[in-house]
């Protein structure tokens, strides 16, 4: 370990000395007092204490939020107003038609949102086992090709946004291409509906690398003798595909299904950079309307905000429940966070 | 039908070469460009000037109006392509323009002067990189600022996740302690709660902590990550029990042997969690969105969001920031993709 001693890791090293110097004696004392196998607890501790103060303390603070009114964020200013602000998301003369709700923008997220879900991850989880059936071939480059489906996965939200936004606009390459072919410009994220299939289009090339890699796991976990023996009786390449590969993927399937559906629900970023939520309501969804309710519009509803987002976590648990329903095991792979 | 199916069915070593083979190269090309494409035309834009941004249709390289050094002007000046009125072409440079008339002179001869209608001259291009967009960012905008924030919250972050999940998982692992599983299915349990359904009430926490506005109000609530505390438990799972015996024979302490023996043991698992934090904290939006709202604390993804909202947007710059906004991603990608697919394939995170 030469390198070790190269002058750059002088500093690290020292400070790692320090740092475990530093904790030792503090540590020494703990377990003393604890004995070793609670030491443990000394351990988790961190861990456990931002966990408490960042998302357990919040789930119980979000009810409370949630019947509470006013414009004051410290609850102690908050009147009680019990199912109040429920009401007002669900005052509706018929939920058919989001223009009769007292908070239309509410309804139309949530019908947006929905039919967002059923396309994006119909669509994405189609074209993830096409590209993972293909990638499972014999071909050559597949190690890059892996790479380059799965390379969007990685960058921000943001960026994917902006790339998409500059090739979108006006006077940007597609249009510059179509005019090319003979086609006057589109403006195609001022019309609803083409901006509405742009947040499905960039969302599905933005995650859909992410996917692939699990069919292709999966797919690669199918024993090849099963192939074999199938090619043997002479099975049909239709048959090989609907009895073996479809069933023994199925598990797979299930996951990055739902998996997906869990994360479409909660789409905002990309679509917030990319079209604010419009033309007019066209791609608002529920995230972006909590974030408006709560935080950006000139009152802040706290209390409204944290309703809707009892609406989604509701919506949530249940795909969550579904998820653990259909797959017993696996629970890390299941989360429906992309963040840690 | 049945080629299709072939196609969908076909492993490797089975088959031999025929159209559905055809199919998949030509999709994956397809792939190729689709995925690719966007972010090239990114790039190659943002070294394009202004002007160049403004053409439609737009030149497929950048290109950048040729320039002279002309004996008694201090500057060099832009060249251009003049029609002479008997149909001869000649390359002049241009001195100044009132109007639709242009005054230019030959670089050769720079005494005689050309009077030429702004319709009879075209400007002579060259291939330039507008590297300019680039510098200019620094010092138009408080880019540096953000830089800084984005780099300062996702080095701290990682290190105290790595940290505070490695005490976690440690514990978790290798201590039987009364409530270990409870405490495991705790952590577990909080991947189901993602943050978008916490908003309001974490905003509550970080004001009364004081963290509004501060880098610390983004760091905090994102280092006690579910996913790394899972990922590096199943490793320290097969770190065998009797390396921790030995070194309490030598009256080691607990913390001695998890600083000492256990962490640098645990190295390719810390690796990957290493990989993941930092792109998930580069990467933050809405959270950084809610907590940060002065400029001055705004990371790149705000930074890029905030100029792309504004009415006049400067894309020669907003390009040049999303392009370095996107690379530490893309380079920890080229050279550590083996790492993240692994990660991904195994545990199932992102």
């Amino acid at each position: 370990m030469s390198f070790a001693r190269h002058p750059l890791f002088e500093l690290p090293a020292a400070a790692g000395r320090a740092a475990l110097n530093a904790i030792d004696a503090p540590m020494r004392a703990a377990q003393r007092l604890l004995g070793v196998p609670r030491i443990g607890w000394m351990f988790v501790a961190p861990n456990l204490a931002i966990l408490g103060l960042f998302t357990f303390l919040p789930i119980v603070v979000n009810f409370y939020f949630a019947f509470t009114g006013g414009v004051q964020l410290y609850p102690s200013e908050r009147p009680f107003t019990g199912f109040e602000n429920l009401e007002t998301l669900f005052d509706c003369e018929s939920y058919l038609d989001p223009s009769t709700c007292r908070k239309d923008l509410f309804w139309r997220a949530i019908y947006n949102t929905g039919k967002f879900a059923v396309l994006q991850v119909g669509l994405m989880v189609a074209f993830a086992l096409v590209t993972a059936l293909v990638l499972n071939r014999k071909i050559l480059g597949r190690g890059f090709f892996r790479g380059v489906f799965f390379y969007p996965v990685l960058l921000s939200p943001v960026v994917v946004a902006l790339i998409w936004k500059w090739v979108l606009q006006r006077e940007g390459v597609l249009n510059a291409v179509l005019a090319g072919a003979g086609t006057s410009p589109v403006g195609w994220l001022s019309d609803a509906g083409w901006a509405f299939f742009w947040c499905v289009f960039v969302s599905i090339w933005a995650h859909m690398g992410f996917y692939t890699l699990i069919l292709l796991a999966g797919l690669q976990a199918i024993p090849a003798d099963l192939y074999e023996a199938a090619a043997m009786d002479s099975a049909s390449p239709w048959r090989r595909f609907s009895r073996i590969t479809l069933p023994l993927l199925m598990p797979n399937l299930i996951v990055v299904l739902v998996l997906g559906l869990i994360r479409a629900v909660q789409i905002f970023d990309e679509v917030f950079v990319l079209t604010g939520g419009g033309p007019g309501s066209a791609t608002t969804f529920i995230v972006q309307f909590i974030y408006q309710t709560g935080f950006a519009e000139a009152i802040h509803q706290y209390g409204l905000a944290a309703a809707a987002s009892l609406v989604l976590a509701l919506s949530l648990l249940v795909l969550t429940l579904v998820q653990l329903r259909l797959t017993r095991k696996n629970l890390a792979g299941g989360g429906g966070r992309d963040d840690g | 039908m049945a080629s299709l199916a072939a196609m969908l069915t076909a492993r490797r070593g089975l088959g031999k070469p025929d159209w559905t083979d055809w199919f998949s190269y030509g999709y994956l090309l397809l792939g190729l460009v689709l995925m690719f494409g966007p972010v090239l035309w990114l790039v190659l834009s943002s070294f394009k000037s202004a002007a160049a941004l403004n053409e439609f249709p737009p030149q497929l390289l950048p290109y950048g109006q040729k320039s002279v050094a002309v004996a008694g002007q201090e500057r060099p000046l832009p060249l251009y392509r003049v029609t002479t009125p008997d149909g001869a072409t000649r390359e002049l440079a241009e001195v100044r323009r009132i109007g639709i008339q242009a005054t230019l002179v030959d670089p050769k001869a720079p005494e005689q002067e050309y009077k030429v209608n702004i319709r009879d001259r075209k400007p002579v291009r060259e291939f330039r990189l507008a590297t300019e967009n680039y510098f200019e960012i620094f010092g138009k905008f408080a880019f540096g600022t953000f830089l800084w924030n984005s780099v300062f919250i996702t080095v701290v972050a990682t290190l105290i996740t790595l940290l505070f999940n490695a005490m976690a998982a440690f514990a978790l692992s290798k201590y039987r302690f009364s409530g270990r599983n409870a405490v495991f299915l705790l952590i577990i349990s909080t991947l189901m709660i993602p943050p978008t359904i916490i908003l309001v009430p974490n905003f509550l926490v970080v004001s009364e902590l004081g963290l509004l506005n501060s880098l610390w109000g983004v760091i905090w609530p994102a280092v006690a990550t579910p996913t790394g505390v899972f990922l590096l438990r199943q490793y320290m799972l097969t770190i065998p029990d009797e390396l921790i015996d030995a070194a309490r024979m030598d009256h080691a302490s607990e913390w001695r042997i998890f600083w000492r023996i256990i962490l640098p043991l645990s190295a390719p698992a810390l690796a990957v969690l290493a990989i993941f934090s930092v792109m998930w904290r580069w990467n933050d939006f809405l959270w950084p969105l809610i907590v940060l709202s002065r400029t001055e604390k705004f990371t790149l993804q705000l930074a890029l969001n905030a100029f792309q909202g504004e009415l006049t947007t400067q894309w020669h710059y907003l390009l040049a920031m999303t392009v370095i906004t996107l690379m530490p991603v893309t380079l920890v990608f080229a050279f550590l993709q083996k790492y993240i697919t692994t990660g991904i394939a195994s545990a199932g995170v992102k």
